[in-house]
């Protein structure tokens, strides 16, 4: 990176520009660190995952030589469900929008010849979201990697997943134990970890505003936070290392806005409501991911450009991650080159652009100021919505909220709204409904992923089941049942050692279930 | 089918695992809004829940969404699975499906495949010309 910090013409530049509180102060609107990218540029995070572990290791490999700093691993359905590849429902889906994991083996084929004491990584994973947290541990310490120096982040966000994403396994209050299970471990065996990335991608996605985006998220966090308090947590024992993720969209200083806002808040209300006293604890450091849902398959390239400019607004927001989205992915599963592409957008802007050389280079735009006002405003009336019908709770807000279908509704309702916008031609989406000369998507090389694939994870899936110790299997199984059923015992010491004995992600779920029970969730349209 | 005057009925589902509802649910609205019948089934439906909802609610028509690329293992299924239940019913596929797959769908007897930013004339027109009720167009 350039040093020397002018513009291209030569003006030296200072690191910030502007009056205080200044970036790397409280309450952090402009930023958790006084000079931004200059000392540390974003992560450049790509998210990726398809077919078998081995596929997967293949991209990993490919974009850590392209220049990734970081790996972010995607899950096929039946793993994020927590079922095996073999599961009658798992049928189509196997390693098809994402990486198939069964066992611990796949695990270890996933992460093969590379460093786990060297990268970080994070995996985009829920419900069954400390399994696979044992499993990666697992992993790393029979390569000699201890846990202590793992670093990464865990999604484990289970909120979100009946709100918006719906890939719940359990109810909430047994899924919410488990969250605070992964955080109170995490906090006393591996500093270096996320154990939650409290997740607005997925509300946003499904169709919500900004606001709604930002005020489901950060109650979300007020829940964990509330939940590991109450397990007996100190709040800045396991505050600093809670992380978020949030989805940059196409209306560009509303975006940045809702970034600060979500800054300025998180730091008010972990110190003012939560008595958080580390400052770590009131900084929300944050990933962006472009908005997948903002491109189309009108000609794909355009995608390009919305992705340049998303990912811009999260720079500008000061994001500390970032995963470009490829311009095919309203096609298909990124391309090999298309993902290439994507993080040659991340280049242009950390290298060419000069936008990391000032701190919040934004901060004083009257307009900027004054829509992130504005978005936390509103987000505040969904905290004190939250708060009323939760009994001044944000936690049981939030149950209460999702059993009663408020979340779901409110982003249905956005989402409608948005259609018709677009269907009325009052919101154009250029390619979509103006401007649809050459729309032709034939000429673009996409990835398949064939179904030899699911039969060979099948067999490999069968090979495992058939050369394992049954009675370890079956012994550690009883082990988290046991567990499971004492709300006080923190179940990762046996799902660890359900996982070494190479139980199946599937199987450790299904014991589980029986504990715990199954979510059904009511349809709301 | 014959024009009764009768609105027609819809069943929306989404098959196996795949949690991205937001497109069926926008589709379910357009659908009511055109003055259809829709029965929403929302996610994690099997073949068996599909047919027994379209025995059980006389439907028209069946809408699965799909986003997760199990759309040629899926597809053919909940139509032979329709054909072996005797039910006459079209299949109308939402969702990221890649145009080279068409003819694959289409050889399997799926009916219309509605791809991303569909608007809403094409969605309702698309239903009312897969239940019969107006000329291909």
């Amino acid at each position: 990176m350039d040093d020397s910090h002018s513009t291209l013409s030569g003006i030296p530049l200072l690191p910030v520009y502007g009056e205080g509180p200044l970036p790397g102060e409280y309450p952090y609107t402009r930023g958790v660190h006084a000079d931004m990218y200059r000392s540390r540029l974003w992560t450049m995070r790509m998210f990726a995952g398809f077919g078998t572990a081995t596929d997967t290791n293949g991209r990993f490999k490919e974009l850590l030589r392209s220049g990734s700093t970081g790996l972010s691993t995607a899950f096929d359905m039946p793993t994020l469900m927590g079922r095996d590849s073999d599961h009658p429902w798992s049928l189509g889906e196997v390693g098809r929008a994402g990486v198939a994991v069964d066992t611990v083996e796949d695990m270890a084929d996933l992460f093969s010849d590379i460093d786990l004491g060297g990268v970080s990584t994070s995996m985009t994973i829920n419900g069954p979201a400390a399994i696979l947290l044992a499993m990666y541990m697992v992993v790393a310490e029979q390569g000699g990697v201890d846990r202590s120096r793992l670093a990464g982040t865990l999604q484990n966000d289970i909120l979100k997943e009946y709100q918006a994403q719906k890939e719940y396994i359990f109810p909430p209050r047994p899924s919410v134990r488990l969250v605070t299970d992964v955080i109170r471990f995490t906090a006393a065996e591996m500093p270096r970890w996320n154990p939650v990335s409290v997740s607005g991608y997925h509300i946003r996605e499904a169709g919500s505003t900004a606001v709604q985006e930002l005020a489901f998220t950060l109650a979300n966090g007020f829940a964990y936070i509330e939940s590991a308090v109450a397990a007996g947590l100190n709040v800045d024992a396991f505050a600093p290392r809670l992380s978020f993720f949030f989805n940059s969209h196409v209306d560009f200083f509303e975006e940045i806005g809702k970034f600060r806002a979500a800054r300025r808040i998180w730091a008010r209300w972990l110190r003012d409501r939560y008595g958080a006293v580390d400052e770590r604890s009131l900084k929300l450091r944050f990933h962006t991911q472009t908005a997948g849902v903002s491109l189309t398959a009108q000609q794909p390239d355009t995608n390009i450009a919305r992705v340049a400019l998303q990912a811009l607004a999260g720079v500008l927001g000061g994001t500390q991650s970032l995963h470009t989205d490829s311009h095919d992915e309203a096609l298909a599963l990124p391309s090999e080159e298309a993902a290439r592409t994507a993080l040659r957008t991340q280049q242009v802007i950390a290298h060419e652009t000069g936008v990391t050389a000032v701190a919040d280079p934004l901060g004083g735009s009257a307009y900027v100021e004054w829509i992130t006002d504005e978005v936390e405003r509103r987000a505040e009336e969904v905290f004190s919505h939250l708060d009323e019908i939760g009994g001044g709770s944000i936690l049981e807000g939030v149950y209460e909220g999702i059993q009663s279908g408020w979340f779901m509704g409110e982003i249905a309702e956005s989402a409608y709204r948005f259609e018709r916008e677009v269907n009325s031609g009052e919101r154009i989406m250029v390619g979509v409904n103006a401007f649809t000369e050459g729309n032709d998507s034939s000429g673009t090389e996409l990835l398949r992923v064939s179904q030899e694939t699911e039969d060979d994870q099948c067999a490999r899936l069968a090979t495992v089941r058939s050369e394992r110790d049954s009675e370890a299997v079956a012994g550690s199984l009883g082990r988290v049942v046991a567990d499971a059923t004492d709300p006080d015992v923190n179940l990762m010491p046996s799902l660890i050692a359900a996982v070494e004995a190479r139980t199946t992600v599937g199987e450790i779920v299904e014991a589980l279930e029986g504990v715990f029970g199954s979510y059904v969730e009511t349809a709301v349209v | 089918m014959v024009d009764t005057g009768l609105p027609i009925r819809i069943v929306l589902a989404k098959l196996g695992f795949d949690g991205h509802d937001r497109g069926l649910k926008v589709v379910a609205r357009m659908l009511r809004d055109a003055g259809m019948e829709v029965v929403y089934l929302g996610l994690r439906q099997t073949t068996d829940s599909v047919i027994k909802a379209v025995e059980q609610e006389d439907a028209d028509v069946v809408g699965i969404s799909m986003h997760n690329a199990g759309h040629l293992t899926l597809g053919p299924m909940i139509v032979a699975a329709l054909d072996e239940a005797g039910l006459d019913v079209p299949v109308v596929i939402g969702g990221i499906v890649p145009d080279v797959d068409l003819p694959d769908l289409e050889a399997a007897g799926v009916a219309a495949v509605l791809g991303p930013g569909a608007p809403v004339d094409e969605v309702v027109s698309t239903v009312r010309a897969v239940a019969g009720l107006d000329g291909p167009n």
